[in-house]
C-alpha cells in the first residue's frame, strides 16, 4: 500500500496541474466569448432588425440561465449531435456562449461613446463598412470596453471552477480528489480557494496594466 | 428525438417542490446576504483600521474565491471542525456570505457617493447625528445601492444552481436526478433553462420598475 502511494504524483504537483487546466479552460472560454461576443455585440447595433432581436435574445438567454444549466446541456448536447469530444472542449464551449452574452453587453457600451460622426466621416473617406468597423470602430471599443472585459476574465476563471462537474480535471476537481484521498477538506479546499485569489490578483494586476498601457495617448481615463 | 410531455407530467411534483426550494434558498440567503452585507459596508467606511482590515479581508476572500470553492469548505470541511450543518443551511449561510461581500461594496460605494457638503450643511444645520443618517444619507445611498443590488440578487438567483453540486434539492438537482432516473435529456433541460430563464427575466422586469419607481424624485 505505502508503495501505492509513492507512486501518486506528490499532491503539491497535482493541484499546479489543476491550477494550469483551470487558467487555459478560462482564457480559452474567455477568447471564445470574445469571438461570439463580438459578433453578437456588432449583430446587437446592426441596422438588420432580424439581427438585432437575435442577438438580444442570445443575450438574455444566456444571461439568464445559470452558468451550470449551460454546461450541463453542452456537455449532454454535444455527443447527441455525434460530436463525442473531450469534457475539456465542453467546458470551454460552454463558457465561452456564457461569457459572450457578457461581452457583447461590455462592447456595446464601449462602441456606445464613440460619437456617430466618426462613422460618417469613413464613409465618406469611402471605408467600406467592414473597413470602417475593422479600423476605426472595434479598436476604440475595445479600448473603452477593456475594463468590463478585464472584469469578466476574472468572473469567468472563478466561473470554471463549474467545469469540475462536467469532468474537466481542473483545480476545484483536483483539491476534490485530493480530499477523497486525504481526508483533510478543510485544508485542502482552502488551499485551493487561495490559489484562486493569487490567480485573480495576479490576472487583476496585468488587466490594469494592460488598460494603462491601452490608454497611453488618450489622457487619462478615456470614459 | 421526441419531446415527450407525459414525462414532464409525470416529474411535474418534484420540479415543483424543486422550483419552490430555489426560490426559498434565493430568498432566504439573499435576505441574509443583505442584512450582513450592509453592516459590513458601514464597517468598510470606519476610520479604525482594525474594524477595516478585517472586513477588507473578507470581502476580499469571498469576492476572489468561487462560491463552489466555499461551499466544499463549509459543506464537506464543517464536520471535520464540529460544525455539521444540513445542505439547505449550508445552501442559505453559503449563498449568503457570499453575496454580503458584494453587497458590502455595494452599500460602502453608495454611502460614498453622498456628498460631503449635504452631511456638513445638515451638520451645521444642528440636525441630530440620527436625523443626518436616517433622512439625509440612507435614502439617497439606498437610491443609489437599487441598480447594482439587483443585478447582484439576479446573479445569486441564478448561483442557487451551484447548491445542487452540495445536494439541496433544488430545481437543478431534481432535474439532474430526473434525468439519470429516465436517461431523457431534452424535456428535463428545456424545462429547467426556461424555468431559470424566466425567473430572471422577471426579476429584472420588477427590477427595473423598483429603479424607475425609486429614481422619480431625481428626474
Amino acid at each position: 500500500m505505502s508503495n501505492l502511494l509513492h507512486i501518486l504524483p506528490p499532491t503539491a504537483f497535482v493541484l499546479l496541474l489543476g491550477a494550469i487546466t483551470t487558467l487555459v479552460v478560462s482564457l480559452c472560454g474567455n477568447a471564445l466569448g470574445l469571438i461570439i461576443g463580438t459578433t453578437v455585440c456588432l449583430m446587437r447595433i446592426s441596422l438588420h432588425r432580424t439581427a438585432r432581436v437575435v442577438a438580444a435574445t442570445y443575450i438574455s438567454f444566456f444571461r439568464g440561465v445559470p452558468l451550470l444549466v449551460q454546461l450541463l446541456i453542452v456537455y449532454y448536447f454535444l455527443p447527441m449531435i455525434g460530436l463525442d469530444l473531450p469534457p475539456f472542449f465542453a467546458a470551454v464551449i460552454g463558457l465561452g456562449l456564457c461569457s459572450a452574452a457578457y461581452q457583447a453587453e461590455n462592447l456595446r457600451g464601449g462602441f456606445l461613446i464613440i460619437p456617430k460622426g466618426q462613422a460618417e466621416a469613413a464613409r465618406a473617406f469611402a471605408y467600406t463598412p467592414a473597413q470602417t468597423r475593422r479600423y476605426i470602430l472595434i479598436p476604440q471599443a475595445l479600448r473603452a470596453a477593456a475594463p468590463a472585459l478585464i472584469n469578466e476574465m476574472i468572473l469567468i476563471l472563478k466561473a470554471s471552477s463549474l467545469v469540475s462537474v462536467v469532468g474537466v480535471a481542473d483545480l476545484t476537481r483536483e483539491s476534490q480528489n485530493i480530499v477523497a484521498r486525504d481526508l483533510n477538506p478543510i485544508k485542502w479546499y482552502l488551499i485551493a480557494a487561495l490559489i484562486y485569489l493569487v490567480i485573480n490578483f495576479i490576472l487583476a494586476r496585468l488587466g490594469a496594466t494592460l488598460e494603462r498601457r491601452l490608454n497611453v495617448g488618450y489622457g487619462a481615463a478615456t470614459l | 428525438m421526441t419531446f415527450s410531455l407525459s414525462l414532464l407530467g409525470q416529474y411535474a411534483p418534484q420540479l415543483l417542490k424543486g422550483f419552490e426550494l430555489t426560490v426559498i434558498v434565493w430568498l432566504a440567503g439573499s435576505l441574509f446576504a443583505v442584512v450582513l452585507g450592509f453592516a459590513l459596508g458601514c464597517a468598510l467606511l470606519s476610520k479604525h483600521s482594525g474594524l477595516t482590515f478585517p472586513v477588507r479581508c473578507y470581502v476580499e476572500f469571498f469576492r476572489g474565491t468561487p462560491l463552489l470553492v466555499q461551499l466544499f469548505v463549509a459543506y464537506y470541511g464543517g464536520p471535520s471542525i464540529g460544525i455539521t450543518l444540513s445542505a439547505f443551511t449550508v445552501g442559505v449561510v453559503g449563498l449568503g456570505l457570499y453575496g454580503a461581500a458584494y453587497f458590502a461594496e455595494i452599500f460602502r460605494a453608495g454611502f460614498a457617493s453622498v456628498p460631503a457638503g449635504q452631511i456638513d450643511a445638515a451638520r451645521s444645520f444642528g440636525i441630530p447625528v440620527w436625523s443626518r443618517i436616517r433622512r439625509i444619507i440612507l435614502p439617497q445611498m439606498l437610491v443609489l445601492s437599487v441598480p447594482p443590488g439587483i443585478t447582484l440578487l439576479i446573479i445569486l438567483l441564478k448561483d442557487t444552481a451551484i447548491l445542487s453540486i452540495v445536494t439541496v434539492p433544488e430545481l437543478t438537482f431534481q432535474v439532474t436526478g430526473m434525468t439519470i432516473e429516465t436517461f431523457a435529456f431534452v424535456e428535463p433541460f428545456a424545462v429547467l433553462a426556461a424555468l431559470y430563464w424566466a425567473l430572471t427575466e422577471l426579476v429584472s422586469f420588477l427590477g427595473r420598475r423598483t429603479e424607475y419607481r425609486l429614481g422619480r424624485y431625481l428626474k
